[in-house]
């Protein structure tokens, strides 16, 4: 076979593959998977954390999510911004943030993101582009649509993607946020995390159509669902989504099917699911699990390279537990620090 | 005719409240997030689905702004809804029905209607849920005539005053704090009421009288004890209402130990303690004042969620001693 010959099977061999494995290099593609596992160990080191008596408060985890998170983000670079929910970690990893500052902000130490005044529902690293997680369902909506505007009306070339659950889409923030995102053709992407639930209230009893994509059509945007425990689905809209957004041809709403495993945060009776429900989706179709296999399927990845990859993650997660426990608690003089920009 | 008493928990004592309007009344229907099968997200409606059905313990969306709507609608039209704020904190998207409409409909209409309607606000730190989760926004609404304003400190007085604001003709905002929930107290078991409009004298004393709000009543008590031990005798009055305030006990109180200390979770500034504060000097009572009033107050702040910082931005018992002791003493 001449050499030609053989880079043309290669070719429509590879054409035929998701699209992932078309758009990005090995290397990128093991990355995201890293990360992946970085946010499940993440979010079970944070549990555990908590179990212990190590972090108070509350906590939203996103396991079974990760894929929604690594896929959207895969296409951004680290000036893009993204604004994001209660429910994310998985967000702020994804878009490059250091474990290590995050464990710290949940320990309420100096080192954490903000610098321990924020905590796991405000976690946020403005230098990789996370304009920060929220406690108000909705409330990043418009912020993501005015970072929008500032991109547009700078020229920065930024695209700007806001998180934001299924929940959410019952705000009035968020039919505001479309309609000014669509008149005004800003840069910005939608992503709604459909985990099926808003708490215990599930879709069908919240939202009066069947797909949140549906609301789309109402803002003149093109509205795309996609299964959000297939990374590569999930990459490929967003990549399509933010070209668009780029091109300055205006916002696109993505749905993401999803799943949470945990319950909504630390003080969940689980009793509006059934226990079949939750297994079938951890069984069946976890997002990381489906990833591995096709990087094993397609030549990728061996079993001995995942497994490596596994291992460098808890070690990372171990040191990142570490630096938050060995970090200062802030101390009670700096309570007013940040009120103001400028002192009062 | 006295009924029997137990010792339940405020969130109970709300709970059987609420079951009880109910019971006796079609009208009264619950509306608010997760409080059906979830039971609530500090479980105050527990079960109650099991008992009245998902017509009447309703979940809504998460819509603040359009559900609280729904229940000034409903209630001016023949509905007595109870609409519980997953946090208080979340008033904030509904401010708009809340205080353009319910406060003022009545008013608006040359008192053609009526705006029966009772809602529950979830509030306070201490629980380290952070800036967002964590306020006490009840002066934002005492700021509004039209509203009433409780914020009850016992599980006594949280049932009774509930069931007096679900029978009351118009809109009354109750402020639990969260701290509270778990409190247990003697309750009386079936219906009674507990005017929304008068403070009560927890504790007689005659040097200072310290003026509390909600969980600050717990802490002033505690301070009350320790400052007897020093020979101090502080009077605690527990407010109840700031919309209305009954100044007739506050005065009364004032008048007797010449010294006023206010105690409140919310922002120190332009907070209850500013109002009580004006209140007295304008009263008789400041003339016999022999001390400066104090306010001890939330810390000019969002609530932080580091939890050493937390506790710093509210009032602490050891601060309600020092204060009382210095007043009483002269040092501040
Ligand atoms: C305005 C507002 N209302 C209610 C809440 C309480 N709350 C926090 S998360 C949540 C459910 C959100 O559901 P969804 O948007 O689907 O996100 P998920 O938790 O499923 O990721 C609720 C009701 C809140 N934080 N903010
Ligand atoms: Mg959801």
């Amino acid at each position: 076979m001449s050499g030609r010959a053989r880079a043309m099977q290669v070719e429509t061999e590879t054409s035929n593959l998701p699209f992932i494995y078309r758009q990005y290099e090995r290397e990128q593609l093991l990355d995201a998977l890293r990360k992946m596992h970085l946010i499940r160990r993440f979010e079970e080191g944070a549990e555990e954390c908590y179990m212990r008596g190590l972090i108070h408060g509350t906590m939203h985890l996103s396991i079974g999510q990760e894929a929604s998170a690594m896929g959207i983000c895969m296409p951004l670079v680290n000036e893009d911004q993204i604004t994001s929910t209660h429910r994310g970690h998985g967000h702020c990893i994804a878009k490059g943030a250091d474990v290590k500052r995050m464990f710290a902000e949940f320990f309420g130490k100096t080192t954490g993101y903000c610098a321990g005044r924020g905590g796991s529902m405000h976690i946020a690293d403005v230098s990789t582009g996370n304009l920060g997680a929220n406690g108000i369902v909705g409330g990043g909506l418009p912020i993501a649509v005015g970072a929008a505007l500032t991109a547009k009306r700078l020229r920065t070339g930024k695209v700007v993607v806001c998180f934001f659950g299924d929940g959410a889409n019952n705000e009035g923030a968020f039919h505001e946020a479309l309609n000014m995102a669509a008149i005004w053709k800003l840069p910005v992407v939608f992503v709604c995390e459909n985990n099926g639930y808003g708490m215990s209230t599930s879709t069908a009893r919240s939202t009066a159509v069947a797909n949140v994509a549906d609301r789309a059509a109402a803002y003149s945007m093109p509205g795309v669902i996609v299964d959000g425990n297939v990374l590569s689905d999930v990459a490929e809209a967003s990549h399509d989504a933010v070209e668009r957004a780029r091109r300055g041809d205006g916002p696109t709403l993505i749905e993401c099917k999803t799943y949470r495993y945990r319950g909504h945060s630390k003080s969940d009776r689980n009793r509006y699911r059934t226990k079949d429900e939750i297994d079938d989706w951890m069984t069946n179709r976890d997002p990381i699990k489906r990833y591995e296999a096709q990087l094993i399927e397609f030549g990728i990845a061996t079993s001995d390279e995942l497994e490596a990859i596994r291992n460098s993650v808890q070690q990372e997660i171990d040191a990142g537990i570490e630096f938050a426990k060995a970090s200062p608690m802030p101390s009670i003089d700096g309570l007013a620090d940040n009120v103001y920009t400028l002192e009062a | 005719m006295n009924a029997p008493v137990r010792e339940i928990s405020y969130s109970q004592a709300i709970q059987e409240a609420m079951a009880i309007a109910m019971e006796s009344d079609e009208r009264v229907i619950l509306m608010g997030e997760d409080i059906g099968v979830y039971g609530g997200a500090f479980q105050v409606t527990g079960d109650l689905i099991d008992r009245f059905g998902p017509d009447r313990v309703m979940d809504t969306p998460i819509s603040e702004l359009g559900g609280a709507g729904v229940a000034v609608g409903a209630a001016v039209t023949g509905l007595r809804p109870i609409f519980e704020f997953q946090f208080s904190d979340f008033a904030a998207l509904a401010m708009e029905q809340i205080v353009n409409q319910a406060a003022k409909m009545r008013y608006m209409l040359g008192g053609a209607v009526s705006v029966p309607l009772v809602m529950r606000f979830p509030a306070g730190s201490g629980t380290g849920a952070a800036a967002q989760h964590s306020q006490s926004l009840e002066a934002w609404l005492g700021h509004v005539p039209g509203l009433k304003v409780i914020q009850p400190a016992t599980p006594h007085d949280v049932k009774g005053m509930l069931l007096a604001a679900v029978a009351d003709p118009d809109p009354v905002m109750i402020f639990e704090h969260k701290l509270l929930y778990k409190m247990k107290g003697p309750v009386p078991e079936g219906h009674y009421t507990v005017p929304l409009n008068k403070a009560e004298v927890r504790r007689e004393g005659h040097d200072v009288s310290i003026v509390a709000t909600s969980i600050m009543v717990h802490k002033a008590l505690e301070a009350a004890e320790v400052l007897a031990g020093e020979g101090v005798s502080a009077e605690v009055i527990d407010l109840r209402s700031i919309r209305p305030i009954d100044q007739e006990t506050v005065i009364a109180s004032v008048k007797k130990t010449s010294r006023l200390i206010c105690v409140y979770e919310g922002v120190k500034t332009l907070g209850v303690g500013a109002e009580i504060s004006a209140m007295i000097a304008e009263s008789e009572a400041f003339d016999y004042l022999d001390a400066p009033i104090l306010r001890l107050g939330g810390s000019e702040t969002p609530i932080p969620y580091n939890p050493e910082l937390e506790k710093a931005a509210v009032p602490q018992v050891p601060e309600i001693v020092d204060a009382a002791r210095g007043l009483v003493r002269g040092v501040r």
